[in-house]
């Protein structure tokens, strides 16, 4: 197998704080080709935007330390020095968030946001870098680009803000783009049209791209493979595929029974899971999730609470619990029954 | 923008009149009468009525301010003094002088004070608080801090005596305060005030290190500088380009007001160094109980905290394109 | 539904928020019309599900149906009195029957009042004193929103999200009101803790009989918990049926296109209609003329600017299900044609 594009191998984020060290992302693998999309599932403090921010280098130093490797197109990026990494920050990767107006700076244009990544990494000029933001506009679907080009993002809608956030990432044809959330703030109509147009997107240039979200059915909508993440490590991986239809973790198949549907039965409660996410602080020993787990007392002498489960992978698929795979089959039967009546 | 300005100076206007209007009831509410002091020991009630009439109070309040206001515009003839010109604050009751030239003569000492000191509290002020920001928790940030919070618990006049003391009288390092209009000598001028800006900057340096400080840090979090520094912009573009644009606005206001209260004239700063301003003339005015000159050095006061208010608020929305005047 | 005298009856509900403007001298010179014009019943121990994106309305719908906000038009009605311009005074015992839950459980509580301050607070200010005492009750309401009645004296801060979206709950039911409206109360919780609250306002509305007007833009949410729902936008009610009837049969292309935006999280079903929306919502102060959706309709017809179309029960729609359109959807029986996935060819 030749190299991977993106590959994360035991990627380790912890920031010391003054009540100690939290451990963010604590031990993470994975791998993306170009083109295809990985979508990371996880709650709040799942250390899914950490990871993120660790692939760019966007954590400060002075409080974070950073274990492992992530190898970009064969480039070792944690070693890598501030100015390396400036290179490659909105040139070969780039990154869009959840909050388009508060990431987006209100004291410039969104023409001069956007030229101003172009001219940093091509050297341009001014007129060539501000006719490149007027065809990204146009690119991402904002109508009379020469006109909003010098609009400030407060002028802009939200959905038109976060198109325009997509066309500052995608200005020097990154081969990496990591969407954090990007919709999260959007409403449903908008929603799909961003999709779509980061689909759309994705097929013309070949990008690779990470998305983070907390909601499965966008997942189910852009991804290729997923990641679900539990207090900072991985608790599941596979296609889109086996992990929606055939989870293979107590917490995968927990979160998806926790949603409810638009066409599934409505005179029964919710199954959520129980308590709260873990605090990466004093994360419970053990598997990190065995507190919350439906079936931590089926793993005979305290596995659970005791020892860290292995994410054992093949071929892109596995998941980390100590249950046999004769146990899952057996407890997480009724799970196609309940979600597809 | 010229809508606004209109606005606001009609609305300044306003505030000025009321403020006018306020002075003269509360002057008149004190139990001292200015015709009595001026009448001196002897002062038969003949007397008193000319004393009266010859500094413009013989009639009652409405029409005394009526008066008063009118010669703002029109001018106005007094009995004693003849005839003053438009705008006429009128005439001091204490050394018969017109107002207006007494603030003209003090004003350039309060304006060169202010301006001075304000240069080098900014340039020091903002200075250290942007390498504090920069320097987030490390021993420079910390001196910094605990510098400023010691130098703002400093008081004028014990710097003042203890400057004047050890820079001036023993190491002769700088020259004893006193003005000279930049006009008649511009090194002397600047000598001259050169410790009365150190001293009374000292404050105001250490207020804005520690605004500048608080303001870049939190403007340093903000998601648009994560965006900014994901674009691959070096810390230093996004530190003076994004962070400190941020920051600038409430420093801006904060300015603003400080430099419309200064220019109302520093009080403590003037009687430390025996500078001859508007703020130990309106000291004087009050003691003095000298309604003409107490009305001008107020309006004055007030005019210079309207005017900047407007200024600071058509500033902010240069910088900030969220703001939109009306 | 209209058989019986509703809880609340709200009829040709409007509010306008005005704009000021002009010189020299300031005045009104616009309004955002937010709310215009609607027509809704809550019958008692019901849910009525208000969806709709966001601008179209719904919170401030729920700020008026709880007369934190004046009317500019229409009429509230609740238990037959009309509550629509009454003063605080007159308000004052129907407050503590119609209780709100909101958003935010970090800014809707109190950071210096402990739990049992928050929670009985409610009784306090209604001089209401329940039988065994306030502490007693607020920790009946702590073990009925699942919380541990032994936290009484602890601080908001000491709860992760959900509990604190609980201890809203239990605040709102310490009058043990009629009616509570909900404005968007599980949009802030991570997923598998909005299952727990959703639960929770389940059993409280079906064992203590409370009438919920539950304000969302999640719609398989709404869908869970409300036997009927209102579909709005700009500020208007474009579609209102029982539960079943609108998501099956949706009749106006807005519902239509709102229910085939939300992605589902299955891989395996047959993939569902897709409805792309061109552009965003039009501004509520200059709203399009006739029918508000046309700017983003792809069966839009002249009729639609001139004419805005009456929330009726269109033909084929079963009673109770209305829908303001001049062109509706077919009804389910009669396939959907497929839609363009492009939006620039539906704009």
């Amino acid at each position: 197998m030749s190299t991977p594009f993106l590959s994360l191998r035991d990627l380790k984020v912890h920031f010391s704080t003054e009540d100690g060290v939290v451990k963010a992302v604590d031990g993470l693998s994975f791998d993306l080709e170009k083109g295809k999309t990985l979508g990371i599932v996880g709650e709040s403090g799942s250390g899914k935007s950490v990871t993120n921010m660790a692939i760019l280098g966007l954590h400060d130093p002075r409080n974070t330390t950073m274990d492992g490797e992530i190898v970009l197109d064969g480039k070792e990026l944690i070693s890598a020095s501030e100015t390396e990494l400036e290179k490659l920050r909105g040139n070969k990767m780039s990154m869009i968030f959840q909050d388009a107006l508060a990431s987006l700076s209100p004291y410039h244009t969104i023409g001069a946001q956007i030229a101003e990544t172009y001219r940093k990494h091509t050297g341009s000029s001014k007129k060539e870098a501000r006719d490149r933001a007027i065809e990204m506009l146009r690119r991402v679907g904002i109508p009379q680009p020469d006109v909003r080009v010098d609009d400030y993002p407060h002028q802009f809608s939200g959905g038109m803000r976060q198109r325009a956030m997509i066309a500052m990432a995608l200005v020097c044809d990154p081969e990496l783009l990591i969407a954090d959330e990007p919709t999260t703030a959007l409403d449903v109509t908008v929603q799909a049209q961003i999709m779509d147009l980061l689909k759309d997107l994705q097929q013309e240039f070949g990008t690779a791209i990470i998305f983070i979200t907390h909601d499965l059915g966008v997942i189910a909508d852009i991804a290729d493979d997923v990641l679900v993440m539990y207090g900072g490590r991985c608790v599941e991986r596979g296609t889109k595929k086996q992990v929606l239809s055939a989870p293979d973790h107590p917490y995968t198949l927990g979160l998806l029974n926790s949603m409810p549907s638009l066409d599934g039965p409505v005179d029964v409660p919710l199954s959520p899971i129980p308590g709260s996410p873990p605090s990466l602080l004093n994360p419970p020993t053990g598997c990190r999730f065995h507190p919350r787990c439906a079936f931590a007392e089926k793993v005979s002498g305290g596995l659970c609470s005791s020892e860290q489960p292995k994410l054992e992978v093949t071929e892109g698929r596995g998941s980390a619990c100590h249950l046999t795979s004769d146990q899952k089959r057996d407890l997480f039967a009724d799970f196609a029954a309940t979600r597809h009546n | 923008m010229l809508r606004f300005l209109i606005r606001r100076t009609l609305g300044a206007a306003v505030i000025l009149l009321i403020i006018s209007a306020l002075v003269f009831v509360l002057f008149y509410a004190a139990p001292r009468d200015p015709a009595r002091i001026a009448c001196g020991k002897v002062c038969t009630p003949e007397t008193l009525a000319l004393v009266k009439k010859n500094l413009g109070i013989d009639h009652s309040l409405p029409v005394q301010y009526w008066d008063w206001l009118k010669g703002m515009f029109v001018g106005r003839d007094y009995a004693s003094f003849g005839h003053c010109d438009a705008p006429c604050l009128g005439y001091s009751f204490q050394n018969r002088e017109p107002v207006l030239a007494t603030i003209e003569d003090r004003f350039p000492t309060t304006l060169s004070l202010a301006l001075g000191s304000a240069v080098v509290f900014l340039i020091f002020g903002v200075g250290t608080g942007m390498l504090a920001a920069v320097k987030q928790g490390k021993p420079l940030d910390k001196i910094a801090s605990s510098a400023s919070l010691i130098a703002s618990s400093m008081q004028i006049y014990v710097v003042g005596v203890l400057a004047t003391y050890f820079l001036v009288d023993q190491w002769h390092l700088l020259d004893r305060a006193n003005y000279t209009p930049f006009t008649d000598d511009p090194g002397k001028w600047f000598t001259g005030l050169l410790v009365p800006w150190l001293v009374l900057s000292l404050i105001f340096t250490a207020n804005y290190t520690r605004m500048t400080r608080s303001q870049m840090v939190e403007s340093l979090s903000e998601d648009y500088v994560r965006t900014a520094r994901a674009k691959g912009l070096s810390r230093r573009t996004v530190f003076f380009r994004f962070a400190w644009r941020g920051a600038m606005g409430p420093i801006i206001t904060i300015f603003g007001l400080d430099l419309g209260v200064l220019l109302g004239g520093a009080i403590i700063t003037e009687s430390t160094f025996s500078l001859q301003g508007i703020g130990r003339l309106s000291v004087k005015a009050v003691g003095t109980n000298d309604l003409p000159m107490l009305l001008g050095v107020v309006l004055v006061a007030a005019a210079a905290i309207v005017i900047f208010n407007i200024i600071v608020d058509a500033v902010y929305a240069l910088i900030d394109p969220r703001v939109r005047l009306a | 539904m209209s058989n019986t005298n509703p809880l609340l009856d709200v009829s040709g509900l409007t509010k306008h928020f005005p704009i000021k403007g002009g010189f020299p001298i300031r005045r009104t010179v616009g309004a955002v019309q937010a709310v215009d014009g609607l027509d809704f019943q809550v019958a008692e121990g019901e849910s009525l599900g208000l969806v709709g994106e966001s601008g179209c309305g719904k919170s401030t719908t729920g700020r008026l149906i709880t007369r934190l906000l004046e009317p500019t038009g229409g009429k509230v009605t609740y238990r037959g009195q009309d509550i629509t311009h009454a003063n605080r005074k007159q308000l004052a015992p129907i407050r503590s029957e119609i209780q709100m839950i909101f958003q935010d459980p970090y800014a809707s509580l109190n950071p210096r009042q402990t739990v049992g301050k928050i929670i009985s607070g409610p009784m306090e200010i209604n001089d209401i004193n329940p039988e065994g005492g306030r502490e007693k009750r607020v920790r009946e309401l702590l073990e009925i929103v699942g919380l541990n009645p032994e936290h009484y004296n602890r601080f908001p801060h000491e709860f992760s999200g959900g509990q604190r979206q609980r201890i809203g709950v239990a605040r709102a039911l310490a009058l043990e009101p009629k009616l509570i409206v909900a404005d968007e109360p599980v949009s802030a919780l991570d997923v598998s803790i909005q299952a727990q609250v959703v639960n929770l306002l389940q059993k409280v509305q079906k064992e203590l009989g409370i009438a919920f007007v539950f304000i969302a833009h999640d719609l398989a949410i709404v869908r869970h918990f409300s036997q009927r729902v209102a579909v709005m936008y700009l500020g208007k009610i474009v579609e209102i049926a029982d539960r079943d009837d609108l998501y099956n049969n949706p009749r106006h292309p807005y519902t239509r296109a709102l229910l085939s935006a939300v992605p589902e999280a299955t891989v395996d079903a047959e993939p569902r209609e897709r409805i792309r929306l061109a552009g965003d919502v039009p501004s509520p102060i200059n709203p399009p003329s006739g029918c508000r959706f046309r700017t983003r309709c792809w069966k839009a017809m002249e009729k639609c600017a001139s004419e805005a179309p009456p929330l009726v029960q269109v033909d084929g729609n079963k009673p109770g299900h209305l829908t303001a359109c001049h062109y509706p959807e077919a009804t389910e029986s009669v396939p959907a044609p497929r839609l363009s996935k492009d939006p620039e060819a539906a704009a």
